[in-house]
C-alpha cells in the first residue's frame, strides 16, 4: 500500500509498504479515506519529539472503512464509514474509566506520560499512522465512532482532533459568561478554540499570531478580534492595557513548541532543541492573564524541561491545565454541534491534496505556503 | 513600548447574536470542577482486568515507569543498528531523566544516517528536493526559494575560492629557488 514514510527532519515520502495486519484481537483495519496533516505533526516532521524513527508513517486524523475486524469487535462491521480520534483507548484502565482517554495506560509502552497516538512516535506508542492507504485501529470497539447519516466526511475527519481539542481547550479554560478570552495561535487548532470559546459564554475573544492571512480567517470565522503580534510591541502590555489593566481572564495556548516572537526561546526551543520547544506563547500566557486567571494548554511540546516564568504562576494565583483532548467523550456533544450548524469545521480545510503528493503537502502547511490553514490527504481510492 | 495598534475596540459589539453563544455555559465549570468523571478508581492501584496481551512479534522498548508492556502497542520501526542500540541504552532510564531523552534525538539523527545507507543499499538515491517539498516552493514561493538558492550557491563558492586561495598560498611559487 501507499504510505507516507519520514525519512529524517523536513523530509518525507511517499512509499510502498506492507499492508497492516490485524494483531490483537480487538484490532479493526481501515481503509483510509481522509487523513489531515496535523499542526502536531509538524513537531515530528521537525524533528523536535524525541524517538521519531525514521520509516514511520505519521497521521493521527483519520477517516475510513472498515476492512478487517478482531475476533473481539462487537460494535463495528466491515463496511462502516468510522471516524477515528486520535487517542488509542482501551477503555478499561482507571484514566479511560473516568473518560481520560487520552491518558489510556494500555496503548503506551515506551512513555507514561501520554496515551497511544496514531502516527505520533514512539513517545507516542510506536503505531503508524494514517496518512496511508490503510491504518491498524487497535480497541476497535472503543475509539472508532459511525459517521452519522449525511455528515460530510470533512466534518466527520475534523471531529477526529481539530474540533475536540480546541473544544476542549475552551472548556478547560473554565470559561465563564463575560470572560474575556485570549487565544494564543490562528492555526486550526486556535481557530477552533477561538469560535468553542463563544459556546461557553464568552464576552470577548482576542486571537493572537503573526501570519496575516490567518489571522483574517479567524477573525470572521470566529467571529473575534485578531491581532499580529509584530504589530503589538510588547504583547503582554497590549493584553494589560485592552482589558483594563487587568489582564486576561483566560487565556489559551494553542501554539506549542513552534512558537515565534522572541528569539531566545526560537534559539533554545527551536534551533538547539535544548528545551521541549519555544514557549514563547506559554510566556506571554501565564503574563498576560489576570491574577486568579485560568491558563489552557493544548499546545504540543516536548517531554524535556521547557522555559516558563513559573514564578509569575505562583505570584498570581494562577490555574494551569492542559491535556490531549478525551475525544471520545466530547464527540456526542460535538457532532451535535456540527449537525445543527452551530460548527462548521469543515470551512477550515483549504487544501485537499493526493496522499502521493504528501511531501509537498507537508511543505505547504510548513512554510505556511499559498493560504494554507488546513491540508487533508486523500488517497487514490477515495478519490475514484 | 507604545503600542501601534490602532483598532483596540471590541469588534463584535453583541457576543449573544453569534450562533450558539452560552450554550455549553457551566457555571460549575470552575477551576476545582475536574474534567473528568471522578471515580477514585486509582485509589486501588494497578488492578483493572487487562485487555488481552497482543503477541510479541517485534522487540519493544518499554518505560522503567511501568512493569510491563502496554495490552496493545505499535510494531512500527522496531530498534535496529547503531541507533537501535543507543535507544535500548537510553531506556534504561526514567522518563525523569536527560539519560533518557538525549540519546533518544541522538538516536533519531544517527537513524537519519542509517535511513541513507539503508536507500542506497537497496539502490535508491533519495530525492531530497522532492522529499522536502520543493516543487510545492517552487509554485508557490518561487522568488524566496530562488533567493535562498542563489544565496546559498554564492556563499559556498565564496567558501570554495577562499579555501583555494588558501592552498595556492601554501605552495611554493613556481620558478623561486629554494636554499
Amino acid at each position: 500500500m501507499l504510505a507516507m514514510n519520514f525519512r529524517g527532519p523536513l523530509r518525507v515520502r511517499i512509499d510502498h509498504k506492507p499492508m497492516p495486519e490485524v494483531l490483537h484481537p480487538q484490532d479493526a483495519i481501515v481503509r483510509v479515506t481522509r487523513s489531515c496533516i496535523c499542526g502536531s505533526d509538524l513537531h515530528l516532521y521537525n524533528g523536535s519529539v524525541p524517538d521519531t524513527r525514521v520509516g514511520m508513517t505519521f497521521g493521527h486524523e483519520v477517516t475510513g472503512v472498515v476492512e478487517e475486524l478482531g475476533t473481539e469487535v462487537e460494535k463495528l462491521k466491515i463496511g462502516d464509514h468510522v471516524l477515528v480520534p486520535f487517542n488509542i483507548a482501551c477503555g478499561k484502565c482507571v484514566f479511560c474509566q473516568q473518560e481520560l482517554y487520552g491518558n489510556c495506560h494500555e496503548s503506551n509502552s515506551q512513555a507514561t506520560a501520554v496515551g497511544g497516538i496514531y502516527g505520533y512516535s514512539h513517545t507516542g506508542g510506536g503505531y503508524d499512522g494514517g496518512q496511508a492507504e490503510y491504518v491498524r485501529v487497535p480497541y476497535a470497539d472503543v475509539g472508532p465512532t459511525v459517521i452519522p447519516e449525511g455528515m460530510d466526511p470533512d466534518d466527520a475527519v475534523m471531529l477526529t482532533d481539530v474540533v475536540p481539542t480546541g473544544y476542549q481547550a475552551a472548556e478547560m479554560a473554565g470559561i465563564q459568561r463575560g470572560d474575556t478570552v485570549v487565544v494564543f495561535g490562528a492555526g486550526p487548532v486556535g481557530i477552533m478554540a477561538a469560535r468553542c470559546a463563544w459556546l461557553f459564554g464568552a464576552g470577548r475573544v482576542i486571537v493572537i499570531d503573526h501570519i496575516d492571512y490567518r489571522l483574517e480567517f479567524v477573525k470572521n470565522y470566529a467571529p473575534c478580534e485578531a491581532y499580529n503580534f509584530n504589530e503589538l510591541g510588547d504583547v503582554v502590555v497590549f493584553l494589560k492595557r485592552t482589558t483594563d489593566w487587568l489582564g486576561a481572564d483566560v487565556v489559551i495556548d494553542a501554539v506549542g513548541a513552534e512558537a515565534a516572537g522572541r528569539a531566545m526561546q526560537t534559539l533554545l526551543g527551536r534551533k538547539l532543541l535544548m528545551q521541549g520547544g519555544s514557549a514563547t506563547a506559554l510566556h506571554w500566557a501565564i503574563n498576560g492573564v489576570k491574577k486568579g486567571g485560568i491558563v489552557s494548554i493544548v499546545g504540543v511540546y516536548g517531554p524535556i524541561d521547557t522555559l516558563v516564568p513559573i514564578g509569575n504562576v505562583v505570584n498570581k494565583g494562577l490555574t494551569i491545565r492542559g491535556n490531549q483532548a478525551s475525544v471520545k467523550r466530547l464527540l456526542p456533544r460535538l457532532i451535535e454541534h456540527v449537525q445543527n450548524g452551530i460548527l462548521d469545521p469543515k470551512a477550515l480545510i483549504t487544501h485537499r491534496i493526493p496522499l502521493e503528493e504528501v511531501s509537498d503537502a507537508y511543505r505547504i502547511f510548513s512554510a505556511k505556503l499559498d493560504n494554507c490553514i488546513k491540508p487533508v490527504l486523500i488517497p487514490p481510492s477515495a478519490r475514484s | 513600548m507604545e503600542n501601534t495598534v490602532k483598532d483596540m475596540e471590541k469588534t463584535v459589539k453583541d457576543p449573544s447574536q453569534i450562533k450558539g453563544w452560552g450554550v455549553d455555559a457551566d457555571a460549575n465549570n470552575d477551576p476545582t470542577y475536574p474534567m473528568k468523571n471522578r471515580n477514585n478508581g486509582e485509589h486501588e492501584g494497578y488492578s483493572w482486568e487487562r485487555p488481552p496481551q497482543q503477541p510479541r512479534s517485534v522487540e519493544i522498548l518499554h518505560s522503567n515507569e511501568r512493569p510491563n508492556v502496554s495490552a496493545v502497542f505499535g510494531t512500527s520501526t522496531p530498534p535496529a543498528g547503531l541507533s537501535g542500540m543507543i535507544r535500548r541504552a537510553a531506556f534504561k532510564y526514567s522518563e525523569n531523566s536527560y539519560g533518557h531523552w538525549l540519546p533518544l534525538m541522538l538516536a533519531d539523527r544517527v537513524g537519519v544516517v542509517e535511513g541513507y545507507l539503508e536507500d542506497l543499499s537497496r539502490g535508491h538515491v533519495p530525492n531530497i528536493f522532492a522529499e522536502r517539498g520543493w516543487k510545492a516552493e517552487w509554485k508557490h514561493n518561487r522568488k524566496s526559494l530562488v533567493t535562498r538558492v542563489v544565496v546559498g550557491a554564492v556563499i559556498a563558492s565564496a567558501a570554495v575560492a577562499y579555501l583555494r586561495s588558501g592552498s595556492n598560498d601554501s605552495k611554493p611559487k613556481k620558478g623561486r629557488r629554494r636554499r
